[in-house]
């Protein structure tokens, strides 16, 4: 075999140095454009680059093929600089049929470059984008440099020597765009011909059109005039490590592991397959040798119950869901709580109501984790601001669960649970034990067990059964505090909500403190879950631009961080940008009284950053 | 078995709390069966969790000195699942009622079921809703009047036996309250069995739907409303009198006058793979026939528990013990 250097010989064009690049990928769902921004993000993370990435895709499977409500894509920044966003504006947009073009020209910036394959845009293609005339032939494209390429001829012709028939030839077609992608931003083929290698290892000639699918693009950046340079993102100064590429639900389901193994437990995982959290179940079991054990049950509730079941048990228990499971899971979760068992609940958002926006993102599931259970039932609640921060949320889930025997809350959302980053690997024996107590055994002439008895964080012994001598039953029913017999005493049962409540405000005193980013005065914009990085890089914008602005972002939502009254108190204006219409902000009012702004955008799509810059200005002044 | 061990009596397997059933009720004699079953069964309190849904039949673990847990409505085959397929070695009893198991519970009870999950069933059929005070159940007769049915229930019933085994039961079977010897043994049977065991007990309620199983109770009638299945023996009930033989694919009850030999009964087998038997006998309802009691289906079958614990030994064997290092390094990586 040749050596990659020889198939795709570096360009001998002039190359233009950026600090960062935001590209789009837009095709029919069938068209391969998620595989193709995994492989860009990916050759761009090994090169070095900071990389953020934003996967948008139909909730179809196969969506009406052409059509708008087809359309799939893929968006990433690669960038020289550290980033905290999949970009705003996109610089080099690709589309492969008119659908894809119409959508996604809108975010393209102004002298962006739109490379389409030209063959896609036929009668019958513009016909089923509901398109009366070529958008490549009216005014949509201008102010944009337009690359027409034949991909699909192309394609058919470079993989000729494999006799694959031109159904099969076509879907080789992807590659071809990523070749001349790759060529474009002198990226590394390497790892994509190994992941070919791998991924068709049993179907070689499959394997081999991609090969050529690829050399040609590659080859046809080198040799059309269209292109006169490509441009070189140089490596970002990320802090000194072992990195690598993570989506959100595969660094929760490996921070979850990470958990087990840190507290000596045993996972189980009870789930029902939903949009967007499925693949933290299938994450989890893939590792099967860690003593993970995950139950597909046959609904949210039985999910959620065999979660508490393996609590009761002993195992590092876990159920995981989206917005609709949540509100399924509702009555489980309160026999949870009133149990006083340790397990995590995983509510990755999507939009809502009802079945919503199941591929979309949203924050719109605050109040109900906080609030929709029946009764007094306060939860501790934890959201993860990034893809790689998913890791360590689940381990603190998991610490705060089993130190205070509570269910706890994790908030994910669609954005960051199919988005990536890179994830500094951490030493994994600097990772602090978690450590768990469990009452041992007792003859009868030891004093009664009393499964209600109370540490000095109002945590009750997680006794487990087989142990002798501990027998006791646990149940829904109001329970007398100490010895946990069912009781209707009035003030037992005010005592006891009293109990619940006041251990999850003891919290506070194991999580941090808010940390302020910028300036302590003037504006603040108060964050949290997966907004965070539009915030953080906006602030970071705003005060290049001299505007007195500082950035909190919470991780922990109930409790709220111990200082943040006072946080608050320091500045002038709050501004709370949320996707939602201003869920923290009801929690923020209520709570300390204030009376800030909101910036709520629910379109089922993340922050633009200069979104963000705008209210700023408009809330300081400006 | 050991000798050394100290033998629990029943009384031992009573938690200290009051028992606050209604005077009368058929639970008393469920209760007081398990105790004396899991004494004579040498079963030990800590090894023992029960776990009940919402109903009268649901305070049952409060009154057990065992593990156990009162969870919610419907909800407890959930619970038993996660607990079992954790904890395999835990012998694990779920109570339910007809309410909790049947209507409320419907989807976990035949998921349960078709897992096989080693664990027993124990539903006391009382035919009525009793702790909401009165209310037709999903066995409650068509015409049944009730405080919800003033005009007669329109609901056609479930039969509990027939949707197990359509749910593909490994081990299903039927006894009565009042019945204490067939109680025991029956119970004894569903422990024993490797798999789900489901036990369908007729309870009374004294209060809200008191005689409704008279017929397979009064002395009087039970013998001839009621049939006693027992494996590789001919269904004979009556006190010997009459049998039941197949008519084709249709059951018909016939008079051993001397016309007809024992050898042309349906002669019971539990242990036959396919469930037609068992089906058949299900629908077997008073007063047409007579109805089975005891075990109806009893097959060997892989539980769930073990075979999820299988697979967490297999991947160990296969990709060896999970180690965090490895992991954090699958896949692509890079050094800065």
């Amino acid at each position: 075999m040749t050596s990659p250097a020889e198939l795709f010989p570096p360009t001998k064009k002039p190359a233009e140095a950026l600090s960062g690049v935001t590209v789009r990928l837009a095709g029919d769902s069938g068209d391969g454009m998620q595989l193709l921004g995994t492989q860009l993000t990916n050759t761009s993370a090994l090169s070095g680059n900071d990389v953020a990435t934003f996967p948008d895709f139909p909730a179809e499977i196969r969506a009406p093929r052409g059509t708008r409500a087809g359309v799939s894509g893929f968006q990433v920044q690669f960038s020289a600089e550290e980033i905290f966003t999949p970009g705003d504006g996109v610089d080099t947009l690709i589309c492969m049929n008119p659908a894809a073009l119409v959508t996604n020209i809108g975010d393209l910036r102004r002298g962006g470059i739109l490379i389409v394959n030209s063959d896609g845009f036929g009668d019958k293609d513009l016909k089923l984008a509901k398109l009366d005339v070529n958008p490549l032939e009216d005014d949509t494209t201008e102010g944009y440099r337009v690359i027409k390429v034949p991909m699909t001829t192309m394609t058919r012709d470079s993989v000729e020597p494999t006799g694959l028939s031109a159904k099969f030839a076509d879907r080789c077609k992807n590659f071809f765009a990523m070749g001349l992608v790759f060529w474009l931003y002198g990226r590394d083929v390497e790892p994509t011909l190994r992941f070919i290698e791998n991924k068709f290892s049993a179907k070689p000639d499959v394997a081999e059109a991609n090969r050529l699918a690829l050399k040609a693009g590659w080859n046809y950046g080198e040799t059309t005039e269209n292109f006169a340079s490509t441009y070189s993102v140089p490596a970002a100064e990320l802090e000194p490590g072992v990195y690598k590429n993570v989506m959100g639900n595969q660094a929760l389901a490996w921070g979850l592991i990470t958990a087990a193994e840190l507290s000596d437990k045993e996972l189980f995982l009870g789930s029902y397959p939903i949009t967007p959290a499925s693949d933290i179940l299938h994450e989890l079991a893939k590792h099967k040798n860690f003593g993970v054990r995950t139950f597909q049950a046959e609904d949210e509730i039985a999910a959620v119950c065999s979660a508490v079941g393996a609590a009761l048990g002993g195992s590092m228990a876990i159920t995981t869901s989206s917005g609709p499971g949540i509100a399924l899971k509702g009555e489980g979760i309160g026999l949870g709580l009133i149990l006083e068992l340790p397990f995590i609940i995983i509510d990755v958002q999507r939009g809502g109501p009802s079945t919503g926006l199941p591929t979309k993102t949203e924050q719109s599931d605050l109040l109900m984790v906080m609030h929709g259970r029946n009764g007094d039932s306060p939860l501790p609640v934890i959201a993860a601001q990034s893809p790689a921060d998913c890791f360590n949320v689940a381990i603190e889930a998991w610490r705060i669960a089993t130190k205070y025997m509570t269910p706890v809350f994790i908030l994910s959302d669609g954005y960051i649970a199919n988005g990536s980053e890179p994830w500094k690997i951490p030493e994994v024996d600097s990772l602090e034990k978690i450590e768990i107590n469990h009452p041992g055994p007792r003859s009868p002439d030891d004093a009664p067990f009393m499964p209600y008895s109370r540490d000095e964080n109002l945590a009750r012994p997680w006794a487990l059964p087989g142990t002798p001598g501990l027998m006791h039953r646990v149940g829904g029913l109001e329970k007398q505090d100490g010895t946990g017999n069912v009781s209707y005493d009035p003030d037992n049962h005010q005592h006891m909500v009293q109990t619940r409540a006041k251990k999850v405000e003891l919290v506070a005193d194991s999580i941090d403190d808010a940390e302020v980013f910028g300036k302590t005065k003037g504006t603040l914009v108060l964050s949290w879950g997966g907004t965070y990085g539009a915030c953080r890089t906006a602030v970071k914008m705003a005060i290049e631009e001299g505007i007195e602005v500082g950035h909190v972002h919470l991780r922990w939502i109930n409790p709220f961080p111990a200082n943040l009254g006072s946080v608050l108190g320091q500045y002038d204006k709050v501004l709370i940008p949320e996707l939602n219409t201003g869920q923290l902000r009801l929690l923020i009012k209520d709570k300390f009284l204030i009376d800030a702004t909101g910036l709520n955008k629910i379109k089922g799509k993340p922050f633009h950053v200069s979104e963000i810059v705008d209210k700023i200005k408009e809330v300081s002044g400006k | 078995m050991s000798t050394d061990l100290p033998v629990l009596s029943a009384k031992d397997f009573a938690s200290d709390q009051d028992v606050r059933w209604c005077p009368g009720c058929g639970d008393y004699s469920i209760l007081a069966q398990m105790k004396t079953v899991l004494a004579s069964m040498g079963k030990k309190q800590e090894e023992t969790v029960f776990i009940s849904g919402i109903g009268c039949s649901s305070r049952f673990p409060y009154y057990m000195n065992t593990y156990g847990m009162h969870s919610i409505h419907g909800r407890a085959p959930a619970f038993a699942t996660g607990l079992k397929s954790t904890r395999p070695e835990l012998d694990v009893w779920v109570i339910t009622g007809d309410g909790d198991a049947l209507s409320i519970g419907g989807n976990h009870f035949i998921h349960l079921i078709r897992r096989n999950v080693d664990l027993n069933i124990i539903l006391f059929n009382n035919s009525i809703y009793g702790l909401t005070k009165g209310q037709y159940s999903p066995t409650s007769k068509v015409g049944k009047i009730t405080k919800s049915t003033p005009m007669g229930s329109i609901d056609q019933p479930l039969n509990p036996l027939s949707v197990a085994i359509a749910a593909e039961a490994s081990f299903v079977a039927r006894s009565v309250d009042s019945n204490i010897k067939h109680l025991r043994a029956t119970l004894q049977r569903a422990s024993e069995h490797r798999g789900t065991s489901f036990v369908e007990v007729y309870q009374n309620c004294n209060i809200f739907n008191d005689g409704v199983w008279d017929y397979a109770k009064a002395k009087a009638t039970k013998d001839d409303s009621t049939v006693e299945l027992q494996h590789g023996k001919p269904l004979i009930y009556a006190g010997g009198k009459k049998g039941i033989r197949l008519n084709g694919f249709a059951p018909e009850t016939v008079d051993l006058d001397g016309n007809i030999a024992q050898d042309d009964l349906l002669f019971h087998d539990e242990k036959v793979e396919s469930s037609q038997l068992a089906f058949l006998l299900s629908r077997m309802r008073f007063p047409e026939f007579p109805e089975p009691i005891g075990v109806f289906r009893a097959i060997e079958r892989p539980t769930y528990d073990t075979q999820i614990n299988a697979q967490v030994v297999q991947a160990a064997e296969k990709k060896g013990k999970g180690d965090l290092k490895t992991l954090f390094k699958s896949g692509d990586t890079w050094t800065v």
